[in-house]
């Protein structure tokens, strides 16, 4: 008997999808085991988890907070992904989303009609994020420079002027020593709701998720995204202006990656600091790739890893474990998940050899 | 049966073999036998199942049933390298090299060996075999330099340098002149000499007669028969009713009707048209030539000989190095809505495999069907189904994706896409290659038909598609024009092949 993989023939029905949660299933199960290797019953760690992530409404609410940043960063990199640009810098476009943002806010809000300054650095935000990803775009329309390795190199270049920012010139005089920018002007706070931390960052990623997939679907432009990304050849036998679908794609995506930085310093933190660059970005890829770069499911696909981190957190603190087993579930999960779509385009067959 | 002692026990034995794709049985019950140093052709309509054969032959498929015995053992090969190993080696019809790499590395590659290559003695055992063989290439290029013939060679040279006793080519011909051809045939004789076997699929009947020691005929899955050409040949060597009734089981027409063209007028005129190709050698040289309304003009000539080049300018794939091309004495560029371009290489540049057929069908007609800058899919849908009902295009729906349609049903869809178009240009290259004989006929009617709205550049390296269509034929060798020959002009119709081949004729 042996057994061999296959290339399907037909595309799956609905039974095939059940591989995911299969995938998912394997995933928690190897979780389990490093449960019980620290001592832990794995039933009462995932009964936290879930409890920590969706058990209250308050909790929720944080998962969505969660879920924000990876919402536009999955966009950012699905988008580009859509058309074969591996954006590998939505981290490096946050920041720079972030501190456009946060500088027009710091600096020019005197001068800016109140109604107009939320609005004004939301744009600042995605400018700053737009303007960073055209570099790698520029590169790679002007002298074929490939965009993964400028793009996740100009990463550092931007943490590292959010550093010198905040450790140097717009450090707060008064922070005492603490390395961040003064608060950002209550006028350019965005709206929160419900009494929860939720902002007006979220309302952004649902509507770009939402345009997303109707420009994808509906418009003749993100009909030749599709078609740049299906089959390069048959883009320019279609006499397609590739170059500038591709900068465009880089801007959109550098632009949404700038909203989530912006969003992240103006909904959450206030003020410019460390907890900017905390790897958004490149979850943003992951979240693009189990989504399949389709919006809707990136939308899903965030909450769910939204949950798992806050849930994660929650079992830190109720059941003493390190944070890091959290890190290590999800790791599982993208292991099993990535490994088991696999199975979509094979199918497995066991044969018995005659003799 | 006039078969030497030695030679009767076979090499190859296929017994009993069945394969089952949904929805199809692509070989039933199929018994073959291919003894040592023979030629043996499988000849079939698309879709007959020969290339499922030769899959499952070279480890690609594994047979649902049925024995394969090499050298009189039982064999099961589960992959291309198991059936490798026992000296069997099969080229396909979408060759399966490495662009970036070079001849040399392409070879080689996937063989097993020592960590650091010695490229300079593999490009000398090269050298030898190709020069032994006549297999004229260079092994430093890299593949993509290389002309579609070219890269067939390496493909040879590839399974000659794993040292195969049976070689597999599927549809070999397809890309070749008439004299890459004969080059390819001579080729196989010197492989068949050395007491190696070589089957050879195809569905052209003449190329059949010509080579084969043996001919396998396939029809939807099943064997028809196993002749040797002479019992078939015509008396005058000319192809046989019977073979061509074997292989498609009906009475197969050759010859399209054709009137002789009313032509109205210049629309294309190519004054002097330099063009330099991807090494930056000039590939096409002060080329001059009309085409007028109503009449089909062909160019013809050996792959690589600068038609790639001179399309690719025509339809502004590539810069002009020098001359100019006139629409209607417009430059061309600011007509370029007016031109329908039709790919040699359907699955790659004309259309998205992987794309519903409405997405295939908006590939060049995107821009007649948006409303601002939404797309209008429903309309487009409904335009495919008017094309598939008039080009008679087999599809169970217009949700198929492009990959799932046959060779011949993709390339009338890029037709009617084509003529869709409305053009006054239309750009056609090798539109029947690879194709079975129906749907060539299909095509080439439904080219004659366009005739009567616009002129037609017809590129194409078979004579006999050539010969069929146009009414001006100009034949271009290393990128020159060799001559404009009329169609009516019977005495120097006859030249073309020696004028293909560069031979200029005596006057």
């Amino acid at each position: 008997m042996r057994v061999r993989l296959k290339k399907r023939l037909h595309p799956l029905n609905w039974k095939g999808h059940l591989f995911i949660p299969a995938a998912i299933t394997l995933a928690l199960a190897l979780g389990a085991l490093l449960f019980l290797v620290v001592g832990i019953n794995p039933a009462r760690a995932y009964w936290e988890i879930l409890k920590g992530g969706f058990g209250n409404f308050y909790n929720f609410s944080e998962v969505l907070v969660r879920a924000t940043p990876l919402i536009l960063c999955g966009l950012s990199v699905g988008l580009a992904s859509k058309m074969l640009i591996w954006n590998i810098g939505a981290e490096g476009q946050l920041v720079m989303g972030g501190i456009a943002g946060s500088g027009v806010a710091l600096f020019w809000s005197p001068y800016i009609p109140t109604a107009l300054l939320i609005p004004t650095v939301l744009v600042a935000g995605f400018l700053g994020g737009a303007g960073w990803a055209l570099i790698p775009g520029l590169l790679k329309t002007r002298f074929r420079v490939n965009e993964i390795i400028t793009s996740l190199m100009l990463n550092y270049v931007a943490i590292l002027w959010l550093e010198h920012l905040y450790f140097g010139p717009w450090r707060d005089p008064a922070g005492r020593g603490f390395p961040g920018t003064a608060m950002l002007p209550d006028g350019a706070w965005l709206t929160r709701f419900w009494g929860t931390r939720i902002h007006l960052g979220l309302i952004l990623g649902l509507g770009a998720a939402v345009l997303i997939w109707f420009l994808l679907s509906y418009t003749r432009w993100g009909y030749e995204i599709s078609v740049i990304g299906a089959n390069l050849q048959a883009a320019l036998y279609a006499r397609m202006n590739i170059t500038s679908s591709i900068l465009w794609v880089m801007a959109i995506s550098g632009g949404l990656a700038g909203l989530a930085g912006i969003c992240e310093t103006a909904g959450i933190h206030y003020r410019l600091q460390q907890g900017l660059a905390v790897g958004n970005g490149y979850l943003g890829i992951v979240v693009a790739w189990l989504g399949k770069l389709q919006p809707g499911a990136i939308v899903l696909i965030s909450i769910l890893l939204g949950g798992l981190m806050v849930g994660g957190d929650q079992v830190q603190i109720v059941l003493h474990v390190p944070s890091s087993i959290s890190l290590a579930l999800q790791g599982a999960i993208l292991f099993c998940v990535l490994g088991g779509q696999v199975f979509q385009e094979y199918e497995l067959v066991i044969q018995r050899e005659k003799v | 049966m006039s078969i030497s002692a030695e030679k009767t026990h076979p090499s190859i034995l296929m017994k009993g073999i069945c394969k089952r794709f949904p929805g199809v049985f692509a070989n039933q019950e199929i018994d073959l036998r291919i003894l040592k140093g023979e030629i043996h052709s499988l000849l079939g309509e698309n879709g007959a199942g020969k290339t499922t054969l030769m899959n499952l032959l070279s480890g690609v498929y594994q047979p649902d049933a049925g024995e394969i015995w090499v050298d009189g053992k039982r064999v099961t090969f589960r992959s291309p390298r198991d059936a490798l190993d026992h000296g069997i080696g099969m080229i396909h019809q979408h060759f399966q090299l490495v662009n970036n790499f070079t001849v040399a590395e392409n070879i080689v590659l996937g063989m097993p060996g020592p960590v650091m290559l010695d490229i300079a003695a593999i490009e000398k055992t090269v050298s030898e075999l190709s020069n032994h063989y006549g297999l004229a290439v260079d092994s430093r290029a890299h593949i993509w330099e290389l002309s579609v013939g070219e890269q067939q060679r390496v493909e040879i040279l590839r399974m000659l340098y794993r040292n195969v006793d049976v070689l597999i080519m599927d549809e070999p011909t397809a890309v070749l002149s008439p004299q890459e051809i004969e080059r390819l045939f001579l080729v196989i004789r010197r492989i068949r000499a050395e007491d190696r076997s070589v089957i050879f699929i195809t569905h052209k009947l003449e190329e059949v007669l010509e080579v084969s020691d043996y001919i396998t005929v396939l029809r939807r899955g099943k064997v028809m028969s196993t002749v040797q050409p002479e019992k078939v040949k015509g008396k005058d060597g000319s192809v046989s009713r019977e073979l061509a009734r074997m292989m498609v089981g009906r009475e197969v027409i050759l010859e399209v009707g054709k009137e002789p063209c009313k032509t109205k007028g210049t629309l294309l005129q190519v004054e002097k048209l330099s063009v330099r190709g991807d090494r930056g050698e000039l590939a096409v040289k002060e080329i001059s030539f009309s085409v007028n309304v109503g009449e089909i003009f062909a160019i013809l000539g050996v792959a690589g000989n600068g038609q790639r080049e001179l399309v690719e300018a025509l339809t502004g794939l590539r810069p002009v190095e020098n001359g100019r091309v006139l629409l209607e004495d417009d430059d061309i560029a600011s007509g370029r809505e007016r031109v329908a371009y039709i790919p040699e290489d359907r699955n790659k540049r004309g259309c998205i495999l992987d794309l519903p057929l409405a997405e295939n069908f908006a590939l060049t007609r995107r821009r007649q069907f948006t409303l601002g800058p939404l797309m209008r899919w429903k309309a487009i849908a409904k335009e495919v189904r008017q094309s598939v009902a008039d080009f008679n295009i087999a599809v169970a729906s217009t949700s198929m994706k492009a990959r799932q349609l046959s060779g011949g049903n993709l390339q009338k869809l890029i037709l009617a896409r084509a003529f869709s178009q409305d053009p006054f240009l239309l750009i056609a290259e090798q539109p029947t290659r690879g194709l079975d004989i129906g749907a060539t006929e299909e095509i080439w009617k439904a080219i004659l038909h366009q005739r009567q709205k616009g002129g037609i550049l017809l590129v194409s390296g078979d004579l006999k598609e050539v010969l069929s269509l146009a009414d001006n034929i100009l034949v271009i060798f290393r990128g020159q024009v060799m001559d404009i020959i009329s169609c009516e002009d019977e005495e120097n119709i006859a030249d073309v092949g020696l004028l293909m081949a560069g031979v200029r004729r005596r006057r």
